[in-house]
């Protein structure tokens, strides 16, 4: 990838702008109002009958899931709070830490920057699909980090592992130095970052011995 | 035989639901009808509320109450309630309004007219210090329990004296002197005076202060984030002045606290009154904007300091002033900078003042090494300074001012169980070969020079006489009751491995009981002050201990002969009468009743075990004891940080290229997990130092760094790409175990091990101020110091 790619790659992942684009087009207004939760079951029918807000059809950790997703509701929160899949964590509610990373078709993203609406027709991976579905056998990612002991409060683990599920496949050789460039953008507050990388290497170790 | 446990990297028994996602923190819990929660923040630094008119909200479709100020528990003087009409600081909540979904909620608090009455405030403490300056309370700026408010002015000399960047002589509530430094000042070879700022700056933990809270009848189920667990029951009770048995407290997984978490948060009063109120659960979900507010954080200190040596290097007197800046609630850590000041450069001669200021900016808590961290950080370049101009090695000047068994420090003379700061140093030294290192220190590349420089840090870590308390079951198995919180040290499972090892368990047959306080916890530490290795090793060592007394004489009762001659391990006990499994012996223990299942306890058990262990009694053999080993004398650890870096001078920029961290910790027992403690408080520690802003409009009292984006903590392309740690590992003396905590002492030796490289690369030339942002070096190195020598809160 030249960096000229790369920079657009990571425009078109991370960017503020892409995210309010794609809030205008599913008709909603940008605003902080996105980042928050919305569509109590409490409310009753009248939340859903908008024109605009529909039930559709997700594709997460490879199952058909239905779900009424309201025009600028976000990844994290519809995962969160409607799927129940707790496992994707809100750090920073706007692109800042990580912690909510998601895989969008194999490729990492922010779910708190991210509409539901965006990933009709895609897959979602989270880190609750990460297991095989029969025997709860772990990722190798998953095995790689229980053998490291990696991570300390370990709520930005979710997203950091999502990353390097990302990182062994687009590099599967990775060095240190590659590997610490791949995971950059997540944020471990409890600075855990060298045992993060030992797992990530031995991530890629092991993927590559599969 | 079975395995050693202490030393050996065993992986923590919750990592595999923390990789999984089925770790829930608090913000995961559901309850049926679960409602959510926003709250209105101030929106200036001191105001008081003159009308609420909150009817459009109420009438909004969804929306279910809201709960004020005089429904929650007040506080008087300057201490904090979880909402408030007289907001002390911009970001307090005011109100909270309870809806249907968030959206909902954050719409009516939209709607909500509120009419605010400004007041004077004051951000930077030296300005309510200045005659006629602003306080940040109407009634003054200082407080007693006794006396109330006072209103507490230096003098025009004092400030003439400031102004014109020379050290006042001010008057301060606290102030202690040893020795005579004056005459000791008059034979020292050397002399330093700087003047210093460091600046607040807030914890910012992963996971923000989120919680949910639901009541059945009188008992009240509440699931917090917290990095304590059996105190926080008891602190929430208190603040919501109900009996703490009615309190179901669920903690699993804390993401993280740094002591802003210690017993609990303020804001998880919240939930719990909102959903008494309205009936239903209430989520409170905080963003990371909110949590900048509420989210606690480290004071910054103003301080003058005046250093002598003698012409070998050692320091012979220190004169140190802080003006602390603490926020509306207070904070302590300006009296440990004192004391650890006296301890990390035993001058003899020392005199400290301090002051701490009410300020309008938001809440400080003790941060990871409170006091230590930002003396540390201030101080050791200065002393390395002294070094070059006395021309003494660096290194030599930090190892020969290091303290040795025999200190007293502090103005009562305190004493330490064991230090091993030299071996520390020492060890270092060797990882790191600093020699080498020395030898390139000042070297170009170009536009950028390499410097070095080192840190060397104490902190306090650990206490005694708490309680323990375990239970071999039917099952064979024992059950470690922890109530100590999850936070991420992994002690919940590492401090169990000394009683595992009594008991001769081997580790798959412990089961760790933790996080939800129907469990029942014995009377443990909050999670803090690098306490809890120490404290709970202790405990749970004198349970099994207790235990083990009980499983022989069970034994000796069921196949004869004399308890002594019984031998625990690997789930059997056995003697001349034969043997028996564990779980056999839980059986007999039950039926025999009385100490051997918990039935009867021992009288010196605090109060708030009791209840815990009659929950447990009759369901096994019940180890429980309080920890009666004693000891005299503090119990603190170290870290000597050594780091390299280099210093960009076209564009101020840093660049850590090399960090060592050596620790005296004593008994190492889980070696992985300790190295990445020395590490990331090391890291923190650079972030405190280099990239953590605080920076408010002076003007309106408004916080503008108040995100990760904008005060931020360091990523993975900040931090070293070489790192290496090491323990001394020789034990503390006066401990069964001979661990100690090494949660805190690795912050000042990481900040100050940079702030001592930068000024390296600056040719030695100590900036004093943090953190060292490339506009703040760049300026320095240009000779256009961007901001008056003592203003806080600028950058």
């Amino acid at each position: 990838m030249d960096q000229e790619e790369s920079v657009s790659v990571l425009e078109e992942k991370y960017s503020r702008r892409t995210f309010i684009k794609g809030v205008i087009a599913t008709g909603a207004t940008a605003s902080s109002a996105g980042y928050l939760f919305r569509g109590s079951p409490l409310l009753g029918a009248a939340t859903y009958q908008t024109a605009t807000e529909r039930l559709i059809t997700l594709n997460v950790n490879g199952q058909e899931r239905r779900v009424d997703v309201l025009p600028h509701e976000t990844l994290a929160m519809t995962l969160r709070y409607k799927l129940g899949l707790t496992g994707t964590k809100l750090g920073c509610d706007r692109a800042e830490c990580g912690a909510c990373t998601v895989l969008i078709d194999g490729v990492s993203q922010y779910a708190c920057s991210m509409l539901t609406h965006q990933v009709r027709g895609r897959s979602v991976g989270t880190i609750e699909g990460l297991e095989d579905a029969d025997t709860g056998e772990l990722s190798v990612v998953q095995r790689a980090v229980m053998e490291e002991g990696g991570f300390q409060c370990a709520f930005c683990a979710p997203g950091f592992i999502m990353a390097m599920t990302e990182m062994i496949e687009v590099n599967p050789n990775p060095t240190r130095e590659e590997a610490r460039l791949a995971l950059s953008g997540n944020l471990c507050r409890c600075a855990d970052y060298d045992k993060i990388l030992t797992c990530a290497m031995r991530s890629a170790e092991l993927a590559r011995s599969v | 035989m079975a395995e050693r446990l202490v030393g050996a990297d065993i992986a923590p028994p919750d990592l595999h639901a923390k990789i999984t996602g089925r770790a829930r923190y608090a913000e995961d819990f559901r309850a049926p009808g679960m409602v959510f929660a926003k709250l209105l923040l101030s929106p200036m630094p001191h105001a008081r509320v003159r009308r609420v008119d909150a009817s459009r909200a109420l009438a909004m479709e969804g929306v279910i109450d809201i709960l004020r100020a005089d429904e929650v528990p007040s506080r008087d003087g300057p201490r904090e309630a979880c909402l408030t009409d007289t907001p002390r600081y911009e970001g307090e909540p005011i109100l909270a309004v309870a809806a249907v979904d968030e959206e909902t909620a954050a719409a009516a608090i939209e709607a909500i007219e509120i009419d605010f009455e400004p007041l004077p405030f004051v951000i930077d403490p030296l300005e309510s210090l200045r005659p006629g300056g602003p306080n940040a309370y109407v009634d003054g700026n200082q407080f007693s329990g006794q006396d109330g408010w006072s209103d507490f002015k230096w003098t025009d000399t004092d400030f003439a004296n400031v102004d014109a960047g020379q050290m006042p002589d001010p008057s301060c509530p606290v102030d202690w002197t040893k020795g005579d430094p004056e005459a000791a000042f008059a034979e020292s070879a050397l002399v330093l005076e700087e003047t210093i700022v460091h600046q607040s700056l807030t914890h910012h933990p992963m996971e923000p202060r989120s919680n949910m809270a639901y009541w059945e009848g009188e008992t009240l189920h509440a699931f917090v984030s917290t990095q304590s667990s059996q105190q926080t029951k008891f602190a929430l009770a208190g603040a919501l002045q109900i009996d703490p048995e009615n309190i179901n407290l669920v903690s699993e997984y804390c993401g993280g606290g740094f002591g802003s978490k210690i017993a609990g948060t303020t804001v998880m009063q919240i939930p719990a009154l909102l959903s008494r109120k309205i009936n239903r659960p209430v989520m409170l979900r905080i963003t990371r904007y909110e949590e900048n507010y509420v989210g606690r954080a480290r004071p910054g200190f103003q301080t003058w300091l005046k250093m002598g040596f003698l012409q070998d290097g050692k320091c012979n007197a220190i004169d140190l002033i802080i003006v602390q800046e603490s926020g509306p609630y207070g904070a302590g850590d300006f009296n440990t900078a004192g004391m650890i000041a006296d301890l990390t450069y035993t001058p003899q001669n020392m005199r400290f003042r301090g002051v701490s200021m009410y300020t309008n900016t938001p809440p400080k808590a003790a941060q990871r090494g409170p006091g230590g961290a930002q003396i540390i950080s201030m101080m050791e370049p200065i002393l390395e300074k002294a070094g070059r101009e006395l021309g003494v090695d660096r290194f030599d000047i930090h190892r020969m001012n290091a303290p040795r068994g025999d200190v007293q420090f502090g103005p009562r003379n305190a004493t330490l169980t064991s230090v091993h700061a030299v071996e520390a140093l020492d060890q270092g030294r060797e990882m790191f070969d600093w020699d080498a290192k020395l030898a390139i220190s000042g070297q170009r590349n170009g536009s950028k020079v390499t410097g070095v420089g080192i840190g060397l840090s104490p902190y306090t870590a650990g206490s005694r006489g708490r309680d323990g308390m375990m239970i071999i079951r039917p099952d064979g198995k024992l059950y470690v009751h922890q109530g100590i919180g999850n936070l991420g040290t992994h002690s919940i499972a590492d401090t169990a491995r000394p009683a595992a090892e009594v008991l001769g368990y081997n580790w798959e047959d412990v089961e760790i009981v933790w996080g939800n306080s129907a469990r029942a916890y014995p009377r443990s530490t909050v999670q803090a002050g690098s306490q809890t290795t120490t404290a709970h090793t202790r405990a749970n060592h004198a349970a099994a201990t207790d235990a083990l007394r009980k499983i022989r004489e069970v034994a000796a009762q069921a196949l004869g002969g004399s308890p002594s001659d019984y031998s625990v391990g690997s789930g059997r006990v056995s003697g001349p009468g034969g043997a028996m499994t564990l779980g056999r012996i839980a059986e007999r223990a039950i039926a025999m009743g009385g100490e051997y299942s918990g039935e009867v306890l021992p009288e010196d058990v605090h109060a708030q075990t009791v209840p815990a262990a009659q929950m447990l009694s009759g369901e096994g053999l019940m180890g429980i004891a309080r920890d009666n080993y004693g000891g005299q004398g503090n119990i603190y650890s170290w870290v000597a940080g050594f780091a390299m870096v280099e210093l960009d001078e076209e564009t101020g920029v840093v660049e850590l290229k090399e960090y060592v961290g050596v620790t005296d910790c004593g008994t190492v027992i889980h070696p992985r997990n300790l190295g990445a403690q020395v590490f990331g408080g090391s890291i923190q520690g650079m972030g405190m130092a280099m990239t953590q802003r605080w920076v408010f409009d002076p003007q309106w009292g408004v916080p503008f760094a108040n995100r990760f984006y904008t005060a931020r903590p360091p990523g993975f392309l900040d931090i070293p790409a070489k790192l290496k740690w090491g323990a001394v590992g020789i034990p503390d003396p006066q401990d069964p175990v001979g661990a100690k905590g090494i949660g805190e002492p690795p912050v000042g030796a990481g900040a100050a091990a940079l702030t001592s490289a930068i000024a390296d690369a600056m040719g030695g030339r100590c900036v004093c101020r943090t953190p060292l942002t490339p506009d703040i070096l760049l300026a320095e190195i240009e000779g256009r110091p961007m901001y008056g020598r003592l203003e806080q809160h600028v950058g």
